[in-house]
């Protein structure tokens, strides 16, 4: 309780000294807008259901796209720890991939799919699926091969060594991975919809960009508040979970 | 409290059901070992190894870890494998627990040959191998799901009987990494004597341990040993273990790996460690392995002069 009330004050005080600073006319309002102008930004939007809206829209290509990463991350991680060829073939591609930037796919997304969802999706899956793969990949090869030996010897063989040892022997990787990916999703789709404008439906990057189009930072800055949000929330709800359980079970430090 | 708890464990079924369902694709061609076993007309011994020979390609160019090794076991007993380190006697194990295939030469197991490992020959590891995932029951747990015809009540029971035999039964729900390094060998061994194998391999499995652990397990091993009569394949490089332990002690030699000696312990149990005849029976032993250092030694010498 102690901590959190001192969490509040610290943030309240950066919020007051932004305030002075507004107050104090350090910079043009242009420039840096009030936190009172945020505020009012995001009550006045979520009132008339355009931020809710736009959330909604945004969590719905994120979850599905990263989804779509994870389904096909796994076994792809999988196969290339698993054979040879596959990780001379796609392996290497994916170590490639990782590092493009997954906005680069934009202009190519933008060619096949068109104006669309889908393009949304084919962005965020390329932001998320590559290091899945390669977490996963990293998290089979550094099980201690003594683990799947004495599952052989209590009789375990093929795929329940690898579901009931290997699986969660590599978890640790994995679970890395996956908040890596999802990560990756976010920034591809934050990009994706900056770049792309679609007709299906505006997301949080669509109203940061009109936002900037406006000149009115009070929404950019109020939809940056929104993205930071939810991104605290996934990491508090999704991810928080699994790791204290691996880290009360594998021992290690908090 | 109790929702928080109810959503977690909601989420994290939700989520290896995920994971389980993303990892089929890939798995289905993934071979399942044969286990077939191959009958031959008379069952002799327990475990007949059959001029068991191993090479390893090493950096240093092909290592014969193992050459014409025979060997019998009876049923019931203690046989410890001494050697130096790099002497085969670990190959060896690997081999009677089906874990690596022998070049050339057979094992047959109650005269079968085996082809892979299987729960009737349990092996202990130098490193205790147990799963961090699982608490101390789950790893116990975990060989006896795989026997089949047992009920979820009848293993738990096993399990805690076992737990109980190797005094860890207060910490049936501790993690792994709570455990000192004698505990986690003590659920290792329950984890192996759970599944009633008739043969137990241990492969160092206290060599990592502190002197006064490792003499309480001794003392427990051969407890448990004299309840249970398993017959037990013990390998190790300390003499004094061996000869506390064994009914029978086998020499080795490395390369190639060979059996040079064996030595019959005829010593009432339990042994402790420090008794007079022990360690004249360890002295023995003892002047006999550095002999055959010694000469293995000279061999090398000879060998350098040779080459020059």
């Amino acid at each position: 309780m102690k901590r959190a009330l001192k969490t509040i004050i610290a943030f309240a005080l950066l919020v007051a000294v932004w305030e002075g600073l507004v107050l104090a006319k350090f910079w043009s309002p242009v420039l840096l807008p009030s936190p009172v102008d945020v505020g009012k930004y995001l009550i006045d939007s979520i009132r008339d259901g355009t931020l809710l809206k736009a959330s909604a829209i945004t969590m719905k290509r994120l979850g599905l796209g990263y989804a779509v990463g994870l389904v096909l991350g796994l076994p792809l991680g999988l196969l290339i720890a698993r054979f040879r060829f596959f990780q001379d073939t796609l392996g290497l591609l994916a170590l490639g991939v990782q590092t493009l930037p997954s906005v680069c796919w934009a202009p190519l997304a933008l060619l096949w799919f068109g104006q669309t969802e889908a393009a949304m999706f084919f962005i965020v899956i390329m932001g998320s699926l590559w290091s899945i793969t390669l977490a996963t990949d990293a998290g089979v090869r550094n099980v201690p091969p003594i683990y799947a030996r004495a599952a052989r010897t209590m009789g375990s063989r093929g795929w329940h060594t690898w579901l009931t040892v290997i699986l969660p022997a590599s978890l640790p990787f994995v679970v890395s991975g996956m908040k890596q990916g999802w990560a990756f999703a976010w920034r591809s789709l934050m990009a994706a919809e900056i770049y792309i404008t679609v007709l299906t439906g505006f997301g949080l990057g669509q109203l940061l960009h009109y936002g900037r189009e406006l000149n009115a930072m009070e929404q950019v800055i109020g939809i940056m508040f929104v993205i930071v949000l939810i991104g605290l929330l996934a990491d508090k709800l999704l991810f928080s979970p699994i790791e204290r359980f691996m880290h009360r079970r594998w021992g290690t430090a908090k | 409290m109790e929702l928080k708890f109810f959503c977690r464990e909601i989420f994290l079924r939700f989520f290896s059901i995920l994971l389980f369902l993303t990892w089929l694709p890939g798995l289905s061609y993934l071979r399942t070992m044969n286990t077939e076993f191959h009958y031959r007309s008379e069952p002799a011994e327990k475990l007949a190894i059959e001029s068991v020979s191993k090479t390893f390609n090493g950096r240093s160019g092909k290592v014969h870890a193992l050459d014409q090794v025979s060997l019998n076991i009876k049923e019931g007993e203690f046989v410890c494998l001494l050697g130096p380190s790099g002497c085969g006697k670990s190959t060896l194990l690997n081999i009677i627990a089906g874990l690596d295939p022998p070049d050339s030469g057979q094992v047959l197991a109650d005269g079968k040959a085996v082809t892979g490992p299987g729960r009737e020959r349990m092996v202990m590891f130098q490193e205790s191998a147990l799963y961090p995932w699982l608490d101390v029951l789950g790893n116990v747990l975990y060989g006896l799901k795989l026997k089949p015809n047992l009920t979820r009540s009848e293993r738990r029971k096993v399990a805690h009987f076992y737990l109980k035999l190797v005094g860890l039964e207060k910490f049936v729900h501790a993690h792994v990494h709570e455990l000192s390094g004698g505990m986690k060998q003590r659920v290792a061994l329950a984890r192996a004597l759970a599944p009633n194998p008739r043969v137990l391999l241990m492969d160092e499995p206290f060599a990592a341990l502190d002197a006064m652990t490792r003499e309480q397990l001794y003392g427990d091993l051969q407890e448990i040993w004299g309840k249970q009569r398993k017959t037990i394949v013990f390998v190790t490089h300390n003499v004094r273990e061996a000869v506390c332990l064994g009914d029978r002690v086998i020499l080795f030699s490395r390369s190639p790996g060979k059996i040079q000696d064996h030595f019959d312990i005829a010593l009432p149990r339990p042994r402790g460690m420090n008794s007079a005849n022990l360690a004249n029976y360890a002295a023995a032993i003892d002047e006999r392995l550095k002999e055959l250092l010694k000469k293995e030694q000279g061999e090398l010498n000879e060998l350098k002069v040779l080459n020059g």
